[in-house]
């Protein structure tokens, strides 16, 4: 009640930022985070199999997967989006099938683009430093007697992540910019609502410099946060 | 010194340059999003055409100046129109309030209702707030349509707002969408008398409230281009004198 009264106070003769726009602005954050978030998390499950697949000697694994990191790093994320959202409907029974109820929300085709494409930046990046592996860890493990996959499990990976993490970050800021690009296909998140505002109001500058500071203290919190990671896990790094 | 002398004779020019455009427009360009068939689209060929188009060109000629189309896309066309990037909108738009804040209006040229579109096998009968709960109603973004919908149903039903009216029909043709929200020669154009399916109107031809809804449809200028607005009201008039404006008009709207 409190807040309320506060707010309307706050917003009193102004014609742009109304309860309801800010409402729209609020939708949009929570829309944009879910979907930034769901996208990395399953982008990161899929990127870790990949990855290794990858970074396999059998061409027969590994040439599947660069085919797939070729194709969806080489064309812009706008084209994939659209492919997958118009695209999907000239798939014969796709209104029939048990999909459709997911796939005809704006949200879900959005979230598999996002996903498919972060995941392609994300093997790349975890190949590169799995590759990067000193082969003196290697060959201490194979001394011990560790398979490939515990090598792989214990050795291999774990520091693979600590390289990869600053390299990580930046995909990640990457894919929150890069989520902008929902609102072509209806979805409302930040940019969507900023768009919103600005059709409704005719107030370029309000609608779009106030969702750029949104943008900008999500990037922040995104950018501590890998601070805070790399601090912990990079000490090693550190000079002394 | 020189540089600063330099900056001062191009603002100076500049000044200059629009005092002098704002005397006399020998040449107009129209602002107008496209595709919004029948007001404008383009024939097979890719020719822009369209109830405005023939209208803006027949008042041009009225005038004896010349005129060009610009394209741009619904939701900047007011701001573009104050970014000089055209001089007059000539683009279905309503005349309303919000709108009148901006832009100076001539007079209307044409009233049309808006109208609720569905897929012919839906059930609904009059569109309310019980009837739509839960829906997923498309509009185009920024227009009447849209602030009408956001204000009425945006509680109780998903509105999905999009760029072009191009992607909404889409939309519509592959089942996303419950109902369309447009104006009704757009949506009788692009819905009832098309190859894309069976449709039907829902309930009556919405023309209230008069906050939404307006006055009719006019050109659009900017508020300190009183004398062009002026010339074209002339013409305009001039056209409904000579039955240009009814030859004009049954060519796109004939029951």
């Amino acid at each position: 009640m409190e807040l309320t009264t506060w707010l309307t106070d706050l917003l009193d003769g102004n014609l742009i930022f109304t309860p309801q726009t800010l409402g729209y602005y609020w939708d949009g954050l929570v829309t944009t985070s879910q979907l930034v978030f769901l996208s990395l998390l399953a982008g990161l499950v899929l990127a870790i199999p990949l990855a290794i697949g990858r970074s396999s000697r059998h061409r027969w694994i590994s040439l599947p997967i660069y085919v797939y990191t070729y194709v969806f790093r080489g064309t812009p994320l706008l084209i994939q989006l659209y492919i997958i959202y118009y695209g999907v409907v000239f798939v014969d029974g796709i209104q029939e099938s048990i999909f459709w109820p997911l796939l005809r929300e704006a949200f879900y085709p959005a979230l598999i683009a996002f996903t498919l494409n972060t995941a392609a930046y994300t093997t790349e990046i975890f190949r590169g430093a799995i590759k990067a592996t000193s082969r003196g860890e290697i060959e201490a493990a194979r001394a011990y007697g560790m398979s490939n996959a515990l090598t792989m499990r214990r050795i291999v990976l774990p520091s693979a992540f600590r390289r990869a993490l600053p390299a990580y970050g930046n995909e990640v800021i990457f894919m929150l910019h890069a989520s902008a690009i929902a609102s072509v296909v209806t979805l409302m998140d930040l940019t969507g609502a900023a768009r919103f505002v600005y059709a409704r109001f005719y107030a370029p500058f309000e609608a779009f410099l106030f969702v750029a500071a949104i943008y900008l203290c999500l990037t922040f919190a995104i950018l501590y946060f890998f601070r805070f990671l790399e601090k912990r896990l990079l000490a090693h790094l550190k000079p002394a | 010194m020189q540089r600063y002398l330099g900056i001062a004779l191009l603002g100076a020019a500049l000044v200059a340059g629009s005092a002098q455009a704002r005397d006399s427009y020998e040449h107009v360009r129209f602002g107008v999003d496209v595709p919004y068939e029948p007001m404008e689209y383009r024939t097979a060929d890719g020719e822009l055409t369209g109830f405005d188009i023939d209208l803006g060109n027949a008042l041009c000629e009225q005038m004896g100046i010349t005129c060009e189309w610009i394209e741009q896309q619904w939701d900047g066309i007011i701001p573009g129109l104050m970014a000089r990037n055209y001089d007059a909108i000539m683009s279905s738009m309503t005349i309303n309030e919000e709108r009148r804040a901006q832009v100076l209006f001539s007079d209307a040229y044409l009233t049309v209702p808006s109208a609720w579109f569905a897929p012919a096998e839906s059930e609904i009968e009059t569109p309310d707030e019980q009837t739509l709960d839960g829906l997923t109603l498309g509009v185009q973004r920024g227009t009447l349509q849209d602030s009408y919908a956001t204000d009425f149903y945006g509680d109780v039903a998903n509105v999905r707002r999009y760029a072009t009216a191009d992607d909404m029909l889409l939309d519509m043709e592959s089942g996303r969408l419950d109902l369309v929200f447009v104006n009704y020669p757009v949506g009788k154009t692009t819905l009832l008398d098309s190859e894309r399916g069976d449709y039907r109107v829902v309930g009556e031809m919405i023309r209230e409230p008069y906050e939404y809804f307006g006055d009719g449809i006019a050109i659009a200028f900017r508020p300190r281009d009183e004398a062009l607005a002026e010339r074209f009201n002339e013409a305009l008039a001039e056209l409904q004198e000579s039955g240009v404006y009814d030859e004009i008009h049954d060519r796109y709207f004939r029951e």
